[in-house]
């Protein structure tokens, strides 16, 4: 079988501007992956399939995985100028100092695809898609007119996840009810507030739901905060 | 087998792999049935909304969710070990071969080794389920065309047999437990492979007494030949694995293809149907179950002695490098793959199951449309479900 760099270069002869870029997996499974634009996902995706020499034509496994915000401090290194009084004179010194700066990395979805032949038996090759933000931009192209076998499962990353597919046939939740909310598998969730479902709603049960209430409104406050 | 890919020029139009499109004949009203949650030949909570025309079934939408308890985000709050016990509760006739998909999974994540009697006993009790599971899916089949009781009874007997020598090695009939990354948990006593010998041997007349009460059966031909066609190129495109793939022609036995654990070490063939229907699916069941007693005989006589854990291995508390691992194995019921992104912590940072039962049902509606309703209980049977799989 290929290795990613041949699959990457035999993509982009065949489609280009894909812009397709290597993600490398340091554990020892070795399993690398290639990440996709969302814009040339259907070519790129057909392309895989249908190439004679790969024809990945079994789509396994369609998950997503949720990737927040993450706070990142690095040790930078400033230059900048000082007035510093040197052998009783004041002069205009370069100083170099290291400064902890803190930055927030952005954090987005992401689906992972696992593809393999059924007609030459290799595999997998693992393809990966990345949306924008976690917030309003989460469309990513659906892989379904091309592999069938993603229906049901990006119907799950729909669910749990809250990826939109567009292009998909039906995409409805597929595991929690239509009334649901939120998504459960984002890494930030929180359970809904059940205890109006209590039969008998007494003390402890009240008490219970107005701390609960008071934890998703520090919440609430706490987004607001990170966000201005 | 066409070696170019499954798809045909003539079918690569657009919509070549939805659902075909059944017109009502016109004469009188659609009729909306939910079948399930509470249906017993949905073997556990599911339902299906039928839309009926007279018999006919012109539209079918699977509804799922009745069972889950997201086994996965459960996963991510503990440690790699504490969802070994929780994957039993998965496909819960197979525990053993989820554990072993799960085990697999992290010993690629970390590069693990296993020892060569380990290999051998997870073969001998993956194997075992294998039988049992096809045994039961096969009684399950048919007590739903009505036989009540007493095929699935014949399937039991052998099973509680099996599930007895699970007992004695695991400790537990069905939530085994049993498998460890690096090996197996216990070791198997001399005596256990010789009572496991003993109900190895007798299986083969249990597979002739069953095929002989079944096979040529004039009601099981008339109620499952010619039902439920799943198309070979569908059935690739839509990700069915497993004897249902088998059944539809395709030569796709992850044992085979991967050789993951000791498989390229024993013979065995690899059965395919011609007429890709329920009665092909039953079949493969049947004759798959064969091969199994056949792995079992020469891993049984080959079983080395020695360690069943490598000593150096760790089970609890370990911290993974940085990276993610796909592991997949052929399960009864297709292909079970565990997906694993570790980010260096104790926890898993994502665990991801693949389950074989609920990528298979995604041709339910296919293979159901156009035919009578009394047949969708019996090609739903054919896929061979497990609804703690399904919804995890």
């Amino acid at each position: 079988m290929k290795t990613v760099e041949e699959i990457k270069a035999a993509i982009e002869t065949a489609i280009p501007g894909a812009g397709v870029v290597i993600v490398p997996n340091p554990s020892v499974s070795g399993q690398h992956s290639l990440r996709i634009t969302p814009a040339h996902a259907v070519a790129v995706a057909t392309f895989l399939r249908d190439d004679a020499e790969l024809s990945l034509d079994f789509l396994s496994n369609a998950t997503g995985v949720d990737w927040p915000d993450k706070e990142v401090s690095e040790k930078v290194k400033i230059t900048r100028t000082v007035t510093k009084t040197v052998d009783g004179q004041e002069q205009q010194v370069e100083e170099t100092v290291e400064e902890t700066q803190k930055r927030v990395v952005p954090g987005c979805l992401e689906t992972v695809c696992h593809l393999f032949s059924v007609s030459k038996g290799h595999g997998p090759v693992v393809i990966r898609m990345k949306t924008a933000n976690r917030t309003d931009q989460v469309e990513l192209p659906s892989l379904t007119p091309i592999w069938r076998s993603a229906e049901f499962q990006e119907r799950e990353i729909f669910d749990l996840f809250g990826i939109v597919f567009t292009g998909h046939p039906d995409l409805r939740r597929l595991l929690m009810w239509d009334e649901f909310k939120d998504h459960p598998m984002r890494r930030d969730y929180v359970e809904p507030d059940d205890f109006e479902y209590e039969p008998t709603a007494h003390d402890e049960v009240l008490t219970r739901a107005q701390e609960h209430q008071a934890k998703l409104a520090g919440m609430a406050a706490g987004q607001e905060g990170a966000g201005a | 087998m066409n070696t170019s890919g499954f798809v045909q020029e003539k079918d690569k139009r657009e919509g070549w792999n939805r659902p075909p499109h059944i017109e009502p004949d016109g004469e009188g009203e659609l009729l909306e049935v939910a079948m399930g949650p509470h249906h017993p030949s949905t073997h556990g909570v599911f339902r299906m909304d039928v839309a009926l025309d007279g018999e006919r079934v012109i539209r079918l939408k699977p509804v799922f969710g009745y069972l889950h308890r997201n086994h996965e985000k459960i996963a991510e709050g503990i440690g790699y070990l504490g969802s070994m016990p929780f994957t039993d509760r998965l496909d819960y006739m197979c525990p053993l071969t989820n554990n072993w998909a799960y085990a697999l999974a992290v010993e690629k994540l970390t590069g693990q080794q296993v020892p060569e009697r380990a290999e051998y006993l997870r073969v001998i009790v993956g194997e075992l389920t294998r039988v049992v599971n096809h045994a039961s899916s096969i009684g399950f089949l048919i007590q739903e065309m009505g036989a009540s009781g007493t095929p699935l009874m014949y399937a039991f007997k052998a099973r509680e047999k099996i599930l007895d020598l699970f007992e004695e090695l695991t400790g537990a009939r069905m939530m085994c437990n049993y498998m460890r990354f690096g090996g197996c948990r216990v070791d198997a006593t001399a005596e256990w492979l010789a009572a496991t010998r003993k109900v190895v041997a007798g299986l083969p007349k249990f597979a002739d007494e069953y095929e002989r009460l079944l096979r040529g059966n004039e009601i099981l031909m008339a109620r499952t030949q010619g039902i439920g066609i799943l198309r070979p190129e569908l059935a690739v495109n839509a990700g069915v694995t497993g004897p249902m793939l088998r059944a539809s022609g395709i030569n796709y036995d992850i044992r085979r293809v991967d050789g993951y654990s000791i498989y390229n070490r024993f013979k065995f063939r690899v059965p395919l149907g011609e007429h890709w229907d329920v009665y092909d699916r039953f079949m493969i069941r049947l004759l798959e179950m064969r091969e199994s007693f056949g792995i079992l005989e020469q891993a049984l006589k080959e079983i080395p002695t020695g360690p069943v854990m490598d000593p150096k291995a760790k089970i609890r508390g370990f911290r993974p490098k940085p990276g993610e691992a796909y592991g997949r194995i052929e399960a009864p019921k297709g292909e079970l793959g565990f997906y694993l992104i570790s980010d260096g912590g104790p926890n898993p940072y994502r665990y991801r199951v693949r389950p074989p039962s609920l990528v298979n049902l995604t041709v339910l509606e296919d293979m159901c449309l156009g035919s009578n309703v009394a047949d969708v209980v019996l090609i739903f049977g054919s896929v061979d479900i497990v609804l703690g799989e399904v919804d995890r």
